[in-house]
């Protein structure tokens, strides 16, 4: 495919706000797990909350749209210029040049589950949330168009946990056929009840703090974030998406196909599109999400198809499973490791399981990093993969 | 014109409690047949073994009734389509079940309802039913979601010279949620589209994303004749396209895609008969 220009990306998570925050916790091996103090009923496990929610500025403004998830997407747009960038966008294309693709597993399910928690005795939403806005699965979508004054195509992905990587995919085939000139790609999800206690009954949360790729790991900790990325046509950059492959297990609805079958076929397209072999990729952000069945799949599928003299990692231990936001966090941490010519580690993660070939290591290493890949697997077997590459390459 | 897009449709599907399939929606909007008055409670999609037909939840039946029935007029092996699936409001009763059980009692949460609660449950449930490695991506862009969902099908349809299996569906609103979010009944649709304008299809489609002013709005109105069966459902502004397959004349359609744009859709169809 034609290479895009990534002219701007941010994310905020528990490692911090921006991406300085982030770099400064990827290379210094900081956590930014603790334990679960989000839920009122007790829950044991670990979870990543970003602490700067708690003040946050809120306009007067978006009265209409407040809500938790919103407020995160509002925090992460302030970061690294990335406001002040989509508007120097928008001004040279016009608004309704530049796509707004966003993913979110949960949108705003939060407030939803707050109004269910203070119902008036008719089975009324409270007075304070009867606000359609933040109750339907597009609430983030809805609220970043208006936060960002776009006026292209609007539209929200919701496939689980690989949401915001297929935004990618998505801007790109609308760049591609001139529907637009640029996109603006986003993942926000926030912590709430539904996925708290949804992935208790799955029995994947750890009562540690997640250790991906450890012999010893006891399944996921959940966290929240906000990540974006201004995607154009024609531009300079230090970093272009060069490649996407998007793939379907057909196999469960929440356990991952046993030989990681869907997984090869999005990495294959995804190395296909981009006209890379494997042996070009520097480093590969893994899904890595510490349950015992996904590592071990995961593990495999690389091991077989990569050589040893790639980065391989996991940073879930940085930031927990932020879900419908992992891929493009993910993919943030990728641009990074193109720009400061650092390789995370696996954090956490004390012995790795047998099945991680030379690729893992415990902590990250400076190298140059040319070409960076990132895999993001969601619940229906929903699988992507987006590559980054330092070069325009083709 | 750059980025106009032009598409095939080869294969429909359609099912409500009232008109159960396309046959019947194409006879009641002739007027051939009346609206029929009984209701169905819903689909048995035939890909559903028996026993997961009675558990699935009706989002999904709905959703993969459709979509067989779609690949089935298109002559289409399910598998080889990449799919596009578009809701406005996802499951809405498992929503309501899954907010309600929290409040009361978030340690008994369901953990077949919690992975059924993810706006691509039937995307998933479709792939596995199917056996299809192909991508599939569930949307939602609230009021726009068809066109988001016809937008993003006709894309991939076009950026990848692929014929794309596009399914939209929306279920009735449950419990406190329908205060807030309300949606009437269920109804699925899909569409089989192919690339280009080719000989033996349904309809021809010409779109293209266009600016509008910040007021611009639908010019879809649901058809008349269906209006007893699909009014309040949110997905079925969707209803002036697929009575546009079903008609002997041409219609230009136009629904928003964004705040400042919207999606002009010129439909043509070929023989007029369903």
């Amino acid at each position: 495919m034609k290479p895009l220009a990534v002219t701007a990306f941010t994310s905020t998570t528990a490692a911090g706000a921006g991406n300085t925050a982030l770099q400064a916790a990827l290379e210094a091996g900081v956590s930014g797990l603790r334990y679960n103090d989000f839920t009122t009923t007790p829950l044991d496990g670990h979870i990543g909350r970003v602490t700067e929610l708690d003040s946050v500025a809120w306009p007067e403004a978006f009265a209409e749209y407040d809500c938790r998830n919103n407020r995160l997407a509002w925090l992460g747009l302030q970061q690294d210029g990335f406001l002040e960038a989509v508007n120097a966008a928008s001004t040279r294309y016009g608004a309704a040049r530049v796509a707004l693709v966003v993913g979110t597993s949960t949108a705003s399910i939060g407030a939803t589950e707050e109004a269910y928690s203070r119902l008036e005795p008719e089975g009324l939403f409270p007075l304070d949330l009867r606000r359609p806005a933040v109750h339907t699965p597009h609430s983030l979508g809805h609220f970043l168009a208006v936060a960002l004054g776009l006026g292209g195509p609007c539209v929200t992905v919701a496939t689980a946990c690989s949401s915001s990587a297929k935004v990618f995919a998505q801007a790109e085939r609308l760049i591609r056929l001139g529907i637009v000139d640029a996109a603006v790609v986003a993942g926000v999800d926030t912590l709430c009840g539904s996925v708290l206690f949804g992935f208790n009954s799955l029995e994947l949360i750890s009562p540690e703090p997640c250790r991906p790729f450890d012999t010893a790991r006891s399944g996921i900790s959940l966290g929240e974030a906000a990540g974006y990325a201004l995607l154009e046509r024609e531009a300079s950059a230090d970093a272009w998406f060069v490649g996407h492959g998007e793939s379907s297990d057909a196999h469960h609805m929440s356990s991952p196909h046993p030989e990681g079958l869907g997984a090869r076929i999005a990495l294959e397209a995804a190395l296909e599109r981009a006209g890379l072999p494997p042996a070009a990729v520097d480093y590969i952000n893994l899904h890595g999400t510490a349950s015992v069945k996904n590592d071990e799949v995961e593990a495999a599928v690389i091991s077989s198809m990569f050589l040893a003299d790639v980065a391989v990692s996991s940073t879930k231990g940085w930031t927990g499973h932020t879900l419908g936001a992992a891929g493009i966090v993910e993919a943030v941490v990728c641009l990074l490791a193109l720009r400061h010519g650092f390789r995370p580690g696996n954090l956490l993660a004390r012995e790795l399981d047998p099945l991680c070939g030379p690729q893992w290591k415990l902590t990250g290493e400076a190298a140059p990093v040319r070409v960076a890949l990132t895999e993001s697997f969601g619940f229906g077997g929903n699988n992507c993969v987006l590559l980054f590459s330092a070069e325009r390459t083709q | 014109m750059k980025g106009t897009l032009q598409v095939s449709v080869s294969g429909v599907g359609f099912w409500c409690p009232r008109m159960p399939g396309w046959q019947v929606a194409c006879e009641v909007l002739r007027g051939t047949s009346p609206m029929p008055v009984a209701e169905q409670a819903r689909p048995s999609p035939v890909l559903l073994a028996p026993t997961e037909r009675r558990r699935a939840p009706d989002t999904v039946a709905v959703a993969l009734e459709v979509a067989s029935r779609a690949c089935e007029m298109a002559g289409v092996s399910p598998q080889d389509l990449p799919s596009v699936f578009s809701s406005t409001h996802g499951d809405l009763p498992i929503n309501d079940y899954m907010c309600a059980t929290l409040a009361s009692t978030p340690k008994l949460l369901s953990p077949t309802k919690f992975h059924n609660s993810v706006h691509n449950a039937a995307s998933g449930y479709w792939t596995i039913g199917t056996g299809s490695h192909q991508p599939s991506t569930a949307l939602t862009a609230w009021a726009d979601s068809f066109a988001a969902g016809l937008l993003e099908a006709m894309v991939q349809c076009q950026a990848d010279n692929t014929p794309v299996l596009l399914v939209i569906y929306d279920v009735a609103a449950k419990g406190p949620l329908a205060t807030v979010t309300p949606s009437a009944g269920m109804l699925g649709g899909a569409l089989v589209i192919r690339p280009g304008h080719v000989a033996g299809a349904v309809a021809h489609l010409s779109c293209a994303v266009q600016e509008t002013t910040i007021s611009g709005g639908s010019n879809a109105a649901l058809p008349e004749p269906w209006a007893p069966a699909l009014a309040g459902i949110p997905i079925a502004s969707a209803g002036a396209l697929f009575a546009g397959l079903a008609s002997a004349e041409s219609h230009r359609l136009v629904w928003p895609v964004g705040r400042t744009t919207s999606l002009v859709v010129e439909v043509n169809p070929l023989n007029g008969v369903a």
